[in-house]
């Protein structure tokens, strides 16, 4: 029956599933290196979530504070990761950022300036010096624009020389993979459908470039599309690839609880970073209260500094609005649960009594409009009620640094963006992300094209693999007695947002590990109805799988990390602890079982560790490797 | 959790009555749905209820519910919108609202229709071309010069602009020559930033998009959700350029763009122009049509009270060219004094308000 089935074949030489920021850098790369690259989407080209990205892009080009440079950058990253970071991946990242940003000019990008006409930064959590490149609150529609733009322009040339917009470089817009296609340990293809039409489609290539984000859509209040069901952790697992710090989620600590029509969209960082503080239901600005010890350093203690620094940020301690997101999510959780939240159960941010609604007008221009138009909230009058949300995943799979490689027995598989793991360690800081895109974008689909070339034979896809994989997608339509897949979504998303959310505790993640287990029984037996044409039922079944793996990915690494740190808060263990800090947890797939092991962290190069102080590491380190450290310095000496 | 409790708080969910057309490209048919909807909810909220309950099969594109991707464009009681930006308390509570797929693009399956016409002008439109030798991380731009293309830039490409343009809403025959609204202001974007290489790209514009096709009716402006002034900051502009350097004799001599020859400038005079010349090849429709989507006339009733669809609206003619087919160069030769007016000779300003199509930003609230 199946191997009647039509299947439109390709023949790509790299192909790129994602058209966010890190796949449409990465498929540039891939056609500059003359390589045939098709770039493959779930939604239509130039929407993918790198669109929503508001606040900007970290580069430390020092346009507006000369004093930048990579090593701040560097060090930002490790400490806002809490040093679980991958450090090379952290100093490629602070090396190359501005490279990347100022070729996207060359490409079209236009971004506010500053007066002697270079690109403006902005100040944003956890970052020293205003780094952000930043196009108003509308970066990533900047950013996956100007990306998009440049694959046109790639386009047109292959027009002028080859008669055909395609010859080299297209785009597979609505187009799902369900399926990694191998021969022996090597990539040979992609399998999925075309959504309009449920026609499948196979995709022959010998190397595949993973860019395709998140996993947000497993938990309630989410600020994540449909699309963000961990595809590509799920995809590269399945291969053979490995995932690391899965129990790593970011919730962003602002996103909007009230009104229903915006719950999960966030109030982007800048609305602090310009002044905005945050209140409880009594009127008190508390985020005082909560300035750790390892910040007392850079954060003010009294309101009349903190407002000082808006001015002059040189001589003054930074807000505390503006700690790291997890600082900030925590402090708002502790309030609410503390019975000094809002009646939607957030806090207040406010920025309507601190600037002219005027001014708010101009710096937050995309703010403004979308509260004014989606909840009809003018934030230039009223506060907003916020509260976490969960947002990014620090988790993914994990990959050689300088290559975008995996790791496990797969190759030809490379990842880059979100869904790849390590750079930001812990916990994201705000605007790494986007310019993490950039960066390994570049390095995944060079290195992917490079793999292609050096490769003495090409992988053949096996016949029953495309047989399989064509069985497993037409089951939930074949099937009539399963439970419908928004039903099941809505049950997973209570147990994670429930049990595995921003405070997580041992009991609960049993709990959760249980029911998931259930889950993975009825979301086997799931059934869609309806035809193959457009069916969202159809795909939400088929999502079901990944999200799945992934969130077991998520609940047993949690458990396991018997300490708090970053995007990971286990009540029972509060603080963070040294020893883990040298712990990567590594997911990886036997059968359909997740295994879970521990690797040692990959060790900071001295030259990188002497860029800290003693008594700022001393905060993260063993004892031991302190010694290690005051040896190092001793010599130098 | 906390916010299920204030919902609960907030008004009771009450029944609403919706009309979604249901069907692929062979045919299909408006659906009533009674569904139930909660205090704050927006259009989209609706939908994606209806998926999880009585129609898991309903196709309908959406990603940021946020306004900020233009996936989620559709035509609602005939007036194309984002459904994530239409609050439900824009409706009063016995209001039937229709969802309609958009009009101009070919239907896929029930609110999805096929959009590629735009990914295809896209590509037909020349890329930015960087100044040669200057390196990156060596533009240098002033905040005032790069506002005026930022504006266009903040474009979702909803295609709302597209779908709402008469050239081509009824008219298919119009699409191989006419780009859109959306590329018009790409076209401008260029035009206007600071460090594009090309400067032809008005008569691009003009040549090859059919820039000449669009006769100024506004009805792009009013239905971007990014508020972007795609005529009065977009269209206008690139058009009054053009006849600038169509009227200077040296441009106009040293000018090779002209692929197409002569194509006669259009623009707006009023529904009784004498005189109007147009070549067939790339005249402009000649009526215009703007009768919303859903062929229901309640529907259609709802979306004359925000837009006027059939005001009178100008008619585009061509401007007065001499006897050599072109416009008259010099003030010696011309029976005027300085240059034609690129609206035509016989338009007055300001135009009586009957023939403009505008709409107050918060007609919907009333
Ligand atoms: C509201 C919001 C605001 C943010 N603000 C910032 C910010 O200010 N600064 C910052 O640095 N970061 C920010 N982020 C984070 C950042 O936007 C994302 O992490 C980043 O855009 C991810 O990009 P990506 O290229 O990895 O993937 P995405 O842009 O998410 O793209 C994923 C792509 O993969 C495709 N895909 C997925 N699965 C499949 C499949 N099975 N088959 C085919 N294709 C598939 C999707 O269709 C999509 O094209 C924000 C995120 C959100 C949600
Ligand atoms: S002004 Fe009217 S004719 Fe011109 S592009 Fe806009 S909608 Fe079309
Ligand atoms: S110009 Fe406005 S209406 Fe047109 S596609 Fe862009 S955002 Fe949409
Ligand atoms: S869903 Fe993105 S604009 Fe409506």
């Amino acid at each position: 029956m199946t191997t009647t089935t039509r299947i439109e074949r390709h023949h790509y030489d790299v192909v790129v599933i994602g058209a966010g920021g890190a796949g449409l850098r990465a498929a540039i790369e891939a056609r500059l290196a003359g390589k045939k690259t098709a770039i493959i989407s779930k939604s239509l080209f130039g929407k993918a979530h790198t669109v929503m990205a508001e606040g900007g892009a970290a580069a430390a080009m020092g346009n507006v504070n000369s004093r930048d440079s990579w090593q701040v950058h560097f060090r930002d990253t490790m400490r806002g990761g809490k040093f679980l970071n991958n450090f090379r991946m952290a100093e490629l990242h602070a090396k190359e950022s501005p490279q990347r940003i100022w070729e996207l000019e060359t490409y079209g990008a236009l971004f506010d300036r500053t007066k002697d006409g270079k690109i403006s930064q902005r100040n944003f959590g956890g970052h020293e010096y205003p780094r952000l490149a930043h196009v108003g609150d509308r970066t990533g529609l900047e950013l996956i624009r100007t990306l998009q733009q440049k694959i046109v322009s790639l386009q047109q040339e292959d027009q002028r020389e080859h008669g055909s917009y395609d010859a080299r470089i297209r785009v597979f817009s609505e187009t799902t993979i369900t399926e990694l296609l191998l021969d022996g340990d090597r990539v040979a293809g992609a399998f999925g459908y075309y959504r309009e039409s449920g026609e499948f489609i196979l995709f022959e290539a010998p190397a595949v470039v993973l860019a395709t984000g998140g996993v947000g859509r497993s938990y309630k209040v989410t600020s994540n599309s449909w699309e963000y069901t961990g595809d590509g952790h799920a995809l590269a697992l399945r291969a053979g690839a490995t995932l690391i710090n899965m129990e790593f989620l970011q919730f962003h600590p602002t996103g909007m609880v009230w009104p229903p029509s915006v719950k999960g969209i966030l109030v982007t960082e800048s609305v602090r970073g310009d002044g905005g503080i945050l209140k409880n239901s009594e009127g008190k600005r508390f985020m005082f209260d909560y300035v750790p010890d390892v910040f007392r350093k850079q954060y003010a203690d009294s309101a009349a500094e903190a407002d000082r620094w808006y001015e002059d940020p040189d001589n003054n301690r930074r807000p505390p609005e503006l700690l790291p997101r997890d600082e900030v999510a925590r402090a708002i959780n502790s309030e609410v649960k503390a019975g000094r939240g809002t009646p939607a159960g957030g806090v207040y941010l406010d920025i309507a009594s601190r600037l002219p609604a005027e001014e708010i007008r101009r710096r937050l221009p995309s703010m403004y409009h979308q509260f004014k138009e989606l909840a009809d909230v003018d934030i230039t009058q009223e506060p907003m009620e916020v509260g976490p949300t969960c947002h990014y995943v620090m988790g993914g799979v994990e990959v050689d640094p300088d290559s975008g490689a995996a790791f496990g027995h797969v190759r030809g598989l490379f990842a880059a963006g979100e869904v790849s793991g390590g750079m930001h360690g812990s916990n994201r800081l705000g605007g790494n992300s986007l310019s993490d895109l950039l960066v390994f974008g570049k390095r995944a689909g060079g290195h992917a094209a490079s793999y292609a070339d050096g490769l003495a034979s090409r992988p053949r896809v096996p016949v029953p693999a495309v047989e399989t994989a064509v069985e497993t997608a037409l089951a939930p339509l074949q099937r009539d007695t399963g439970e419908s897949p928004y039903v099941l979504q809505q049950d997973l998303q209570a147990v994670m947002g429930d049990l595995v959310g921003i405070i997580r505790r041992e009991g609960e993640l049993v709990d959760a590990l249980a029911r998931l287990g259930e889950l993975r029984e009825r979301v086997a037996k799931v059934s869609a109805v309806g035809g193959r044409r457009y069916n969202p039922g159809w795909h939400l079944a088929l999502d079901l799988r990944n999200m799945l793996v992934v969130s077991e990915c998520t609940a047993k690494a949690a458990l396991e990390r018997r300490e708090s740190r970053g995007g990971h808060t286990r009540e029972d263990h509060p603080t963070m602890d040294p020893a883990w800090r040298r712990v990567n947890q590594v997911c990886s797939l036997e059968g359909d079982i997740v295994h879970l092991d521990r690797k040692p962290l990959p060790r900071m190069r001295p030259e990188l560790f002497a860029l800290f102080d003693r008594a700022e590491l001393a905060k993260y380190l063993t004892d031991e490797e302190l010694a290690e450290f005051d040896a190092l310095t001793e010599e130098e000496r | 959790m906390g916010t299920e409790k204030s919902q609960a708080a907030g008004a009771p969910a009450t029944k609403r009555q919706f009309r979604i057309w249901r069907g692929d490209e062979t045919g299909g048919d408006l659906k009533e749905y009674l569904v139930e909807a909660k205090e704050g909810e927006v259009v989209l909220d609706i939908i994606h209820r209806l998926q999880s309950t009585e129609a898991p099969d309903l196709a309908c594109r959406w990603n940021c519910k946020a306004g900020k991707c233009g996936s989620c464009s559709v035509e609602i009681n005939g007036k194309p919108k984002l459904a994530c930006m239409t609050r439900m308390s824009t409706f009063t509570e016995d209001e039937t609202i229709s969802v309609t797929p958009l009009r101009t693009f070919p239907i896929v399956r029930d609110l999805v229709t096929d959009v590629s016409f735009n990914y295809e002008k896209a590509r037909e439109t020349p890329a930015f071309a960087p100044p040669p030798g200057v390196a990156p991380g060596d533009y240098r731009m002033q905040q005032v010069d790069v506002e005026r293309s930022q504006e266009f830039r903040k474009c979702i490409e909803c295609f709302l602009c597209q779908t709402v343009c008469h050239v081509i809403r009824d008219h298919e025959e119009n699409k191989p020559a006419f780009s859109g609204p959306r590329y018009f202001i790409r076209a401008a974007e260029l035009d206007m930033h600071p460090l594009d290489a090309r400067d032809d790209r008005k008569e691009y514009a003009q040549a090859e998009q059919g820039l000449g096709y669009c006769n100024i009716t506004k009805c792009c402006t009013e239905v971007c959700p990014e508020h972007i002034k795609i005529t009065d900051n977009g269209i206008i502009p690139m058009k009054e350029r053009v006849v600038d350097r169509k009227y200077d004799p040296l441009v106009w001599l040293g000018n090779k763009i002209f692929r197409r020859g002569q194509v006669p400038q259009t623009s707006v005079t009023s529904e009784h122009s004498p005189g109007a010349v147009r070549t067939p090849a790339a005249g402009p429709p000649g009526f215009h049509s703007h009768a919303g989507a859903s062929h229901d006339p309640q529907a259609e009733a709802q979306a004359q009270a925000g837009v006027n669809w059939h005001r009178e609206v100008p008619k585009p003619t061509a401007p007065t060219l001499d006897e050599s087919g072109k416009l008259p160069l010099t003030e010696l030769t011309f029976d005027r004094p300085a240059a034609p007016s690129p609206f035509g000779e016989d338009v007055t300003f300001p135009l009586p308000p009957e023939h403009l199509n505008y709409a107050h930003p918060e007609q919907d609230k009333h």
